[in-house]
């Protein structure tokens, strides 16, 4: 790792290279032209998983398939599994890795989603951590400074006993890029009622949003919906060839409502 | 750039430019040219080769980046010269294929799926071609011929 920092400051149009799934396409298009790519799949330790009591930690390099074939995650952080599942396609998932996705900040990877909605950290070369609410900050742009290295993505694990998650999307195809998608994570009280709330949109926004529903905690969450309404109404839409802003808006919507209805039903399971 | 590749059970040594793709290394340096180049760009599967026994997209790999692992092509499927491998038969008996551009990927995916899955469902054999493009809009027969496939492997070695 030494070694790819130490190219990466002394080069600034160098540029890294993890599961090649966005870049490599990026090169044949002539998109970029890097004067030199520094592959960091091959560094010790980068592609850990690490699954602990009151965390996990996925390193960068992480294949998204093995985050895909872990049931200890899958029971550690229920939400990112359900998530995997819609990240490209079972070739793709194999080469590409949790790092590259999240340093790309395509508006509408599922991994940058579920990590804001989540409230994870993304770790930086030097010890530090970002919080994922503030690591993206524009389609394709982070706080990632420049000659940095993201190493990996910190997630709390979620200890309420009655919790439950949703994910769901729209896309032109299974697998294609997502025109909206939210993501859930709800715990209940004893009573039923609401204890924590995160729901976040992908894919519609310019970057993963939470969305402010602090008005649902404590409620039956089945009046949701002129809640969700009014925290997507300030929100800046995206719209592009395959999808309008006021598409996107109403996908959010309904998505939202979705995946808020999944969570609470599988919450409502857990006893 | 000197690499060693280990395709189909053979280490070959090349020279290529450091940026070739693990595509064209295959093609054109090795001559294996039922690797297909169709969009070049990760969108169609048709380059796909297996990569330590799994589906990859070899457009999508440098050369550099698959030294030291096990890549398998279309050509390396076959049981014999000559021969076609069970899962080939099942494309060829149920017309799994028509123009033949996406077969090695999806023949390739079919052989994957069916080594991790023996009895995969329809819907797990819809997953595993996912990221295979058909244009001539033969996916019927080819979910078909991977369940043929998969109904006479579950045989070849029951008496």
């Amino acid at each position: 790792m030494a070694q790819a920092l130490a190219w990466m400051a002394a080069d600034p149009d160098a540029r890294l290279l993890a599961g090649g799934q966005t870049l490599m396409p990026m090169l044949a298009m002539r998109l970029v032209r890097p004067s030199k790519l520094i592959d960091i799949a091959r560094i010790p330790g980068l592609d850990r998983l690490e699954i602990a009591a009151d965390r996990v930690e996925l390193g960068a390099t992480l294949r998204q398939v093995a985050v895909e074939r872990s049931a200890a995650l899958a029971e550690a952080v229920p939400l990112l599994a359900k998530a995997i599942r819609f990240v490209g396609h079972p070739p793709t998932r194999r080469r590409g890795t949790v790092g590259g996705s999240l340093a790309n900040a395509d508006p509408a990877a599922e991994l940058a989603l579920v990590a804001v909605t989540l409230g994870a950290e993304l770790l930086l070369h030097d010890g530090s951590a970002v919080a994922a609410v503030d690591f993206f900050l524009a389609p394709m742009t982070t706080a990632l400074p420049e000659g940095a290295m993201l190493t990996g993505l910190r997630i709390a694990r979620q200890s309420a006993p009655r919790r439950g998650t949703g994910f769901r999307e729209v896309a032109m195809r299974a697998g294609d890029y997502a025109l909206a998608s939210a993501a859930c994570e709800v715990t209940l009280d004893a009573a039923g009622r609401c204890a924590s709330l995160r729901l976040g949109i992908g894919g519609a926004t310019p970057v993963p949003t939470l969305l402010p529903l602090a008005a649902l905690l404590g409620t039956s969450l089945t009046e949701a919906k002129p809640a969700i309404a009014a925290a997507l109404a300030p929100l800046e839409m995206m719209s592009d060839g395959n999808a309008g802003a006021a598409y996107r808006r109403r996908a959010a919507q309904a998505l939202a409502e979705q995946v808020l209805a999944d969570a609470l039903a599988e919450a409502m399971r857990c006893n | 750039m000197q690499l060693t590749l280990h395709v189909n059970g053979a280490d070959h040594a090349i020279d290529v430019d450091d940026r070739t793709s693990l595509l064209d290394a295959l093609r054109d340096t090795l001559g294996l040219k039922g690797t297909h180049a169709g969009c070049e760009h990760g969108v169609c599967g048709t380059c796909t080769v297996l990569l330590n026994g799994e589906p990859v997209r070899s457009c999508l790999m440098l050369a550099a980046q698959a030294e030291g692992e096990v890549v398998t092509t279309i050509e390396g499927v076959t049981p014999a010269p000559g021969e076609l491998s069970v899962v080939q038969d099942s494309f060829v008996e149920t017309h799994g294929m028509q123009c033949g551009y996406c077969t090695p990927g999806m023949v390739l995916t079919a052989h994957a799926l069916l080594r991790a899955n023996p009895a995969p469902s329809r819907a797990e054999i819809v997953e595993a071609i996912s990221g295979n493009l058909c244009r001539c809009t033969g996916y019927g027969q080819i979910v078909e011929a991977i369940e043929l496939a998969a109904q006479r492997l579950a045989r070849s070695n029951t008496p």
